[in-house]
C-alpha cells in the first residue's frame, strides 16, 4: 500500500501503475455535473476559477450534509463516465488528475496519457468511510448547487486503487464493452 | 372498514426512509460476504472495503452511500382501510422530507430541466397499489441513480423467447461495465406494458437478494442470467472477478399477444430497503 500526499511530483505519478493501492491525503476539490458545467462556462468566457487548476485533484464526488461536530457527512465518489465530455479539455488546462468510479472514455484515456496524470477509482458505496477522513471542508464556489457546490476538502488516507495511470492502462481494460 | 390516519403512514415512511440509508439489508451482506471470500486484489479490496464501510456507517452514524436516492415508497393499501387526514401523497412525502432533513441525507431531486434542486428531496416516488384486506404495507427504498442511469427497457418480440429474455439481462450488465457500482443487484420485469413492465421490475429491487422467483421457468430466467453476468467478469467495481451480480429477481404479469417487454433495472451492491405493515 502506497502512501501519496498531494501534491503530487510528476516522479510520483510516473510510479503509479493501474491497479496499485494508494492512501491519499491532502487537498481535493469536489465537482460533478452541474460544477463542471459551470466551470466550463468560466473557461468560455476567460474568467478565473474557483481553484487553481494547475495540479489539482478533482474528487468527482456530492457529499451529505456534515454531522454535528463532523467536517463531512457520507462523501463516496460517483460515476466518473458522466464528466467525460468534460476531464480531457481540464486535464489539457493543467489539473492534476481526478477521483472517482468506473470506467473513463477512451478520449480521457489518451488526455491522462498526454498530460502525465492520474485517475483513482474511490470504492463506490463506501460514503462513510470517505466522509470519516475528510477533515476540513469549505465551499468554495456555488453554494447554490448545494451538494453538488464545490468543496475544498482535506482528506486524510483516503483508501483508492490507481485505474488509469499516466501510461495510459486502465484497471477497466478487461471491461466488455 | 378500518380507519387510519395519513399521519400513520408518513410516521411510518419516516421511520423506514431513516433506517434504510444507514444499513445494507440483511440478505445483501450476507451476499457480498460470500463474494469476498471468492475474490482476490483490488476486487477483494474493494468488497472488503463496502463491508467495513457499512460498519463504519453504524458506528459514526452516516448513511452507507453519500447517494441517498430518489426515495421510492411502495404502499400496498386494503381497500377496507378509510384513510383520513393530509393527501396520501403529501403525507409520505412529509415522511421523506421529515427524513432527509433529520438523517443528514442528501437532497437530490432537482428539475430535469433547470436542475434547480427542490432542496428537501421530495417528491417522493410514491407507487400506490390498491390490495384485498385491511392492512398497509410500506416499503421504501432509497434508490441510487449511478445504477438507475444504466437501467433499460426492451420490447421485444414474442418470438425471442426466454433465450430473448435472458440476453436482454446479460447485455444491460454488459453495457453498464464498472459504472453502476458493481456486484449488482438486477430486477427484471417481464410482460405487462411499457410502463407497468419497467415497475415490475422495481418491485423486483425489493425482494430478497438471492430469494427465486416462485414460478419455476421464472426462476430458470434468474438463475442463468445471473451465471452468465457473472461469467462477464465485470467483477466488483469493474476490477474484474467473478462476482459482476449478486443476485437476479424478476417479476412477471401477462402482456399482449403482440409483444414481449423486458426491464431492467439495476440496483448497485448497496441494497437498502425497508418494509413494514401496518396492522
Amino acid at each position: 500500500m502506497k502512501m501519496l500526499k498531494l501534491p503530487l511530483s510528476e516522479e510520483e505519478i510516473s510510479q503509479l501503475h493501474a491497479g496499485d493501492s494508494v492512501m491519499l491525503s491532502g487537498t481535493i476539490y469536489t465537482a460533478r455535473d452541474c460544477a463542471h458545467k459551470r466551470l466550463f462556462d468560466l473557461l468560455d468566457k476567460n474568467e478565473q476559477l474557483p481553484f487553481d487548476l494547475n495540479g489539482a485533484l478533482i474528487y468527482y464526488a456530492g457529499p451529505c450534509p456534515a454531522p454535528k461536530g463532523k467536517a463531512c457527512g457520507s462523501c463516496g465518489p460517483t460515476t466518473s463516465a458522466r464528466m467525460n465530455s468534460f476531464a480531457p479539455r481540464l486535464l489539457d488546462a493543467g489539473l492534476g488528475g481526478m477521483i472517482g468510479k468506473g470506467e473513463m472514455s477512451r478520449e480521457t484515456v489518451e488526455s491522462i496519457k498526454r498530460n502525465k496524470k492520474v485517475y483513482f477509482a474511490a470504492i463506490g458505496g463506501a460514503g462513510a468511510i470517505y466522509g470519516n477522513a475528510v477533515k476540513k471542508s469549505d465551499c468554495i464556489a456555488f453554494p447554490e448547487l448545494l451538494s453538488e457546490a464545490i468543496h475544498q476538502l482535506q482528506v486524510e488516507n483516503f483508501p483508492l486503487v490507481v485505474a488509469i495511470d499516466c501510461y495510459g492502462k486502465s484497471i477497466y481494460e478487461n471491461d466488455k464493452n | 372498514m378500518k380507519t387510519v390516519s395519513t399521519q400513520t403512514i408518513s410516521d411510518c415512511v419516516y421511520r423506514l426512509a431513516l433506517k434504510a440509508s444507514g444499513t445494507l439489508t440483511d440478505s445483501c451482506r450476507t451476499a457480498l460476504q460470500d463474494s469476498e471470500q471468492k475474490e482476490t486484489g483490488a476486487a477483494r479490496f474493494a468488497l472488503a472495503t463496502v463491508l467495513e464501510n457499512e460498519k463504519c456507517a453504524i458506528a459514526e452514524q452516516m448513511p452507507v452511500c453519500q447517494d441517498t436516492g430518489m426515495c421510492v415508497v411502495l404502499l400496498e393499501i386494503g381497500q377496507e382501510v378509510h384513510l383520513t387526514g393530509a393527501p396520501l401523497k403529501d403525507a409520505v412525502d412529509d415522511g421523506v422530507r421529515r427524513a432527509y432533513r433529520d438523517g443528514l441525507f442528501r437532497k437530490s431531486i432537482c428539475d430535469p430541466l433547470t436542475r434547480i434542486n427542490t432542496g428537501d428531496n421530495t417528491p417522493a416516488h410514491l407507487h400506490t397499489e390498491i390490495v384485498k384486506g385491511d392492512k398497509i404495507s410500506v416499503t421504501v427504498l432509497p434508490k441510487g441513480f449511478g445504477s438507475e442511469n444504466m437501467s433499460k427497457l426492451y420490447m421485444l418480440t414474442p418470438a425471442e423467447g426466454k433465450t430473448g429474455i435472458v440476453n436482454a439481462i446479460v447485455d444491460t450488465v454488459r453495457i453498464a461495465g464498472s459504472r453502476p457500482c458493481p456486484p449488482v443487484y438486477v430486477g427484471v420485469g417481464i410482460g405487462g406494458a411499457f410502463d407497468s413492465c419497467a415497475f415490475l421490475a422495481k418491485k423486483a429491487l425489493t425482494r430478497e437478494v438471492g430469494s427465486r422467483n416462485h414460478r419455476k421457468d421464472v426462476a430458470e430466467i434468474e438463475l442463468e442470467a445471473l451465471e452468465k453476468i457473472n461469467a462477464l467478469e465485470i467483477g466488483a467495481q469493474g476490477f474484474g472477478g467473478k462476482t459482476t451480480a449478486i443476485g437476479v429477481s424478476c417479476e412477471i404479469a401477462p402482456t399482449h399477444i403482440a409483444g414481449l417487454p423486458v426491464a431492467v433495472n439495476i440496483q448497485c451492491h448497496c441494497v437498502r430497503c425497508e418494509k413494514e405493515i401496518l396492522l
